[in-house]
């Protein structure tokens, strides 16, 4: 990391720092962190925008995510193809979106698209349920977990249409006292 | 129509402003006169500077064609589009423009002179309300949720377009002036965000608790909270005893060993370094700085004339002053912040579906416990839920409640006469030899109060089993209980302590009177012998081997110390024993046992919450009571609660388990602080009853020589301040006045403070409900119309299911088109980059439609850039939504 500055160029770092929560320090970390997850794939000399992706498999092994039980719908949710292969703009967009300074807006409809499994936007009673088991790790009952999905949807669902709209999430989430504490990853 | 009509008024507008040209340079006086009136002086000047810019560049052979035809292009095309979008908005610049029709606006625009460097005022300020719209993305651009190609590009963009018209714009002059606020705004809020950061940095030991938080859960974490906050507290009276009583008497006072309240005396010189003597705080760490009777009662001491005595007392009663105020004021804030936990009646189990998962949790066994705490908090509310949905078993529970509390009460009661009949027994012991009694008849009190304190709170807790709360209630109620237990426990120590005070001041009248009685002797010996009657040396008898009294201020302040230097090491060896060797024992022999050791019977310890934070808070008034015989106690408390932070976190980590039900505890330890502040004012009572009550012992500790310990403010009053003050006084000096005046304030004080936090916990509540019913109403009246107006509600729903169906159907199509572009990505990089985009494109799609109704959630402030009409190559606008509804027509 001797040649710190020819990774990117100065406009290129000014323009990661305007679009994300990040400071020059550690967007060049972060880029360390992206090299780090295949230094055979990416190049150190980010100056003319290679299009270099690396794939899911990889980028949930990270720290950060290995013990999130969404991991797999985090980085879905933020690349380009939606099959997990990031490239090193969205790989910061992820972080950036999860970084402490991120507003709950903007938090909110990316929680929204991580729960939202089957991409249908709307969180319906089938991801509930795939939410409650990753969170749990399956250990509760069918029966409990009808209950909790159902209670869920019946709390947070303003127009009665058994599934949660993205108004109705955020109207929720916004609301939430630990949503913005929790939703945040630190790298 | 609408363009012709528009072509009109440009025209109009043209010709009345070619004239305002032709008469510029005659009215050049005239119209500075104008311009003053119109308020905008610099425009003039800041154009023509902008004007002879543009002229240098060009002499400069620099590209000024390309320059101004790209310039001719942009505004051009912004033209266009403004024609297309905002007619209105146009037209009514245009009036504006016309209206005002001021000399500013010499510099016309207009189409046929197209090479002039001159725009109409009102295009001026349109272009900087761009120029500032484009500013105000560029601030924005981060809280988009666009792709991140997308917005580099629009950021490009939006830059390029703010540096190409923001020095032809007003800026001019004020443009450095400008960007030192902008990097001045920028700084400040990096300083902001980095004092934040220090801020918190500065908070001890957050990353310990957070750690234990992570492991045990809040409850648990809630006790490291409290600790930590009474060490704060214990640090200010830390710093209020030694800098202000301790510190000036090591410094200015007499030394050791120079009168005979700081010297050993005789007869204990020779046992006074002995361990065992010094462990029992007596020898001399009994004639040290630590203790009451060290201090002198000099008026003033050292260089400074320091008020030793004054200071003593004042600090003394301060202490109790400054620990009132906090615990009150922490209180109040609690009280405010948000009820105790109740307020999530709303969402519960959304709440905990959406962000009970911690996404910073990066290590295995803390997700290994999240999870399980996660599964054990939705149990509970599923057991709280179906508990709401039935409640046939109420009077079988209401019954076993009010048995579980007969039942302690019957135990308080029975340890209450325990404690009773063995303090009177004890009393009678007292009056017989000492030595004739057995150990066991000496001890019995402690005997029975420490067994009383070890089987008891197990026992209250086995009945409280019975009750079946939510653990977060059974803690409040077994917090409450061990409570009245250790009340007895108290009222006992302080009995006997009074008791032995009240002996030590018989004694003591016995000693002062010997004493006066051998001086007088003395002086009368000193006439006889050299026939002198006055100017009699005072008799010359080393300090050690001065008559003195028992000096019970000493005495009681090394009992506090004793007992809290006994707390400590009972607590800490708990631990290790109790918690640290049961852990040994069950990880370790539990290869070679017949059962198993970590499932089974004994398992390892739970973190007793209960009965830590009843041990800090009755620690804390064994403090609050002792500081004033012992000043050096505070210190003592304050290395306890340092080490004991660090120990507890390292025993609660390595030995002990989480609880069976980790809960949640209340967001506001206010219960906590109600002991807490019980505990104060049980404490304040006997210190302030011996400081107005008792005399002060003759020949040691400050107030030596005085009737009672407070004259040393009538003295003060009488000699330092100025007689019309001593006047004033004197009428108001009756010092039961004085303190029951202090005490009304103090109470109304939290009468007050009391009262407001009961105005806002009322007035929370009444919004809560306002909430309540407003969301039901909503949800009813969203009901209602689902029922009533059926055809209306399918109409409705058709509306946004049209645009809404489609995107999985998008999705579906376009997974194939991915694959290919996947494939090639692999394969060769030259042929990625076009597939690439193209997926980019159709991702766009998808993107833009899943927060369908965010333009509606949205603040508008943000937004407004997005679709900004005179944009020339950004996105048009409502993109996402055009083409979210846009793509399904053809589908269908």
């Amino acid at each position: 990391m001797g040649n710190k500055q020819t990774i990117f160029t100065d406009e290129q770092l000014d323009a990661y720092q305007d679009c994300t929560f990040f400071t020059r320090k550690e967007i060049l970390r972060l880029h360390g962190r992206y090299h780090e997850l295949a230094p055979h794939l990416v190049p150190m000399d980010y100056t003319n925008d290679p299009d270099v992706k690396v794939p899911l498999a990889l980028i949930v092994n990270m720290p950060e995510l290995k013990e999130n039980p969404f991991r797999n719908r985090i980085v879905e949710s933020f690349s380009e193809d939606g099959q997990g292969n990031l490239s090193f703009n969205d790989f910061v967009d992820m972080f950036s979106v999860l970084s402490e300074m991120a507003p709950r807006e903007l938090k909110a409809i990316y929680a929204f698209k991580i729960y939202d499994f089957n991409v249908d936007n709307y969180i319906c009673k089938e991801d509930l349920e795939k939410t409650l088991n990753k969170l749990t790790k399956e250990e509760l009952t069918p029966e409990e977990v009808n209950l909790v999905c159902e209670k869920a949807i019946e709390e947070a669902d303003l127009d009665g249409d058994n599934k949660l709209s993205f108004a109705d999430f955020e109207n929720m989430i916004s609301r939430a006292p630990d949503f913005l504490s929790t939703f945040h990853i630190r790298i | 129509m609408c363009v012709l009509q528009l072509g009109w008024k440009w025209m109009q507008n043209l010709i009345v402003e070619v004239m305002w040209t032709q008469k510029e340079e005659q009215k050049a006086g005239i119209n500075q006169n104008l311009r003053r009136e119109e308020g905008k002086p610099n425009q003039q000047t800041v154009w023509r500077r902008a004007k002879k810019r543009r002229m240098n560049r060009r002499a400069r052979g620099e590209a000024g064609g390309r320059s101004k035809k790209m310039r001719m292009r942009v505004r051009k095309n912004r033209r266009e589009e403004e024609r297309k979008l905002s007619i209105p908005g146009r037209e009514q610049q245009r009036k504006t423009s016309q209206r005002r029709r001021s000399p500013s606006s010499c510099s016309s625009s207009s189409d046929n002179n197209s090479d002039d460097e001159s725009m109409s005022e009102g295009e001026m300020a349109r272009l900087k309300e761009e120029v500032e719209e484009k500013k105000k993305l560029i601030a924005t651009l981060r809280n988009k949720p666009w792709r991140m190609k997308r917005r580099l590009k629009c950021l490009k963009e939006a830059q390029e377009f703010v540096e190409k018209f923001e020095g032809a714009l007003g800026k001019g002059k004020g443009r450095r002036l400008y960007a030192f606020k902008v990097m001045m705004t920028k700084k400040l809020i990096k300083f902001n965000r980095d004092f934040e950061n220090f801020k918190t940095a500065c908070i001890p030991w957050e990353s310990r608790i957070k750690e234990v938080e992570s492991h045990f859960g809040s409850s648990v974490a809630s006790y490291f909270i409290f600790l930590r906050w009474m060490y704060g507290l214990n640090l200010v009276l830390f710093g209020f005893m030694f800098g202000l009583v301790v510190i000036p008497e090591l410094l200015m006072g007499i030394p050791y060993g120079s009168i005979p309240r700081k010297t050993v005396p005789r007869e204990e010189q020779d046992s006074a370094m002995d361990f065992s003597v010094l462990f029992e705080f007596g020898g001399y760490c009994k004639y040290s700085i630590l203790f009451y009777g060290f201090y002198n009662n000099q008026r003033t001491i050292g260089f400074l004339q320091f008020r030793l005595p004054l200071s003593y007392l004042l600090v003394g009663v301060g202490i109790f002053g400054y620990s009132l105020m906090v615990v009150i004021r922490t209180m109040a804030r609690n009280a405010n912040e948000g009820g105790d936990g109740g307020d999530e009646g709303n969402f519960t189990f959304c709440w905990k579906l959406f962000t009970s998962w911690d996404y910073l949790i990066g290590n295995p066994e803390t997700a290994d416990n999240k999870f399980a705490s996660t599964t054990t908090s939705f149990k509970e509310s599923i057991v709280d839920e179906q508990e709401n949905l039935k409640d046939e078993n109420i009077h079988l529970r209401r019954f076993l409640r009010l048995l579980a509390n007969v039942l302690i009460l019957c135990c308080l009661a029975g340890s209450g006469y325990l404690i009773y009949a063995v303090v009177k027994r004890s009393q009678d012991f007292a009056k017989r030899d000492r030595n004739e009694l057995t150990w066991l008849q000496k001890n019995e009190v402690e005997i029975v109060m420490s067994l009383l304190g070890l089987v008891c709170p197990p026992l209250f807790e086995a009945i409280a089993e019975l009750e079946d709360y939510h653990p977060r209630i059974a803690l409040k109620w077994q917090l409450g209980r061990i409570f009245a237990l250790f009340l007895g426990n108290l009222y006992t120590f302080l009995f006997a302590l009074f008791d032995e005070v009240n002996g030590k001041l018989e004694n003591e009248k016995q000693i002062k009177n010997q004493t006066v009685w051998a001086l007088k002797e003395y002086y009368a010996n000193y006439t006889l012998q050299y026939n002198i009657t006055e100017n009699i040396p005072p008799p010359n008898i080393a300090p050690a081997d001065v008559i003195r009294g028992p000096c019970w201020e000493t005495e009681v302040g090394i009992e506090f110390v004793k007992l809290t230097v006994s707390d400590i090491q009972v607590t800490y060896l708990t631990i290790l024993i109790g918690d640290f060797l049961r852990a040994l024992i069950v990880r370790f022999l539990n290869y070679c046992w017949c059962w198993d050791l970590e499932a089974g019977f004994p398992s390892y310890a739970e973190f007793d919450i209960s009965g830590n934070v009843l041990g800090l808070i009755f620690n804390q008034g064994m403090i609050w009571m002792g500081a004033f015989y012992a000043p050096g106690l505070v210190g003592i408390n304050v290395l306890r609660l340092l080490s004991s932070m660090y120990y507890q976190c390292w025993a609660v980590m390595a030995c002990n388990v989480p609880h069976e039900r980790v809960f949640k505890a209340s967001r506001s330890n206010n219960f906590y602080m109600g002991l807490l502040l019980l505990v104060l004012f049980l404490s304040l009572m006997p210190v302030i009853y011996s400081i107005m009550t008792l005399p002060p012992s003759f020949d040691c500790g400050p107030f030596s020589g005085k009737d009672k310990m407070y004259d040393v403010i009538t003295e003060t009053i009488d000699k330092d301040l100025p007689p019309f003050m001593a006047d004033i006084f004197s009428y108001a000096s009756n010092p039961g006045l004085i303190i029951s005046v202090v005490l009304l304030m103090v109470w109304l004080a939290i009468y007050y403070l009391n009262a407001v936090s009961k105005a806002y916990q009322n007035s929370n509540l009444e919004l809560k409900r306002k909430m309540q019913m407003q969301r039901d109403e909503e949800k009813n009246r969203r009901n209602n119309k689902d029922s009533t107006n059926q055809v209306m509600k399918d109409l409705e729903d058709l509306l946004p299911n049209k645009s809404l169906i489609p995107p999985p159907s998008v999705e579906e199509t376009e997974k194939p088109a991915e694959q290919p572009s996947k494939s090639s990505k692999v394969t060769g990089k030259p042929g990625a980059a076009a597939s690439g985009k193209g997926v980019h494109v159709q991702k766009d799609v998808s993107l833009a439609a899943a927060n369908p109704r965010a333009p509606v959630t949205r603040a508008p402030g943000p937004r407004q850039p997005g679709p900004l009409p005179g944009n020339p190559r950004g996105p048009p606008p409502g993109q996402g939504m055009g083409r979210g509804r846009g793509g399904p027509p053809p589908r269908r």
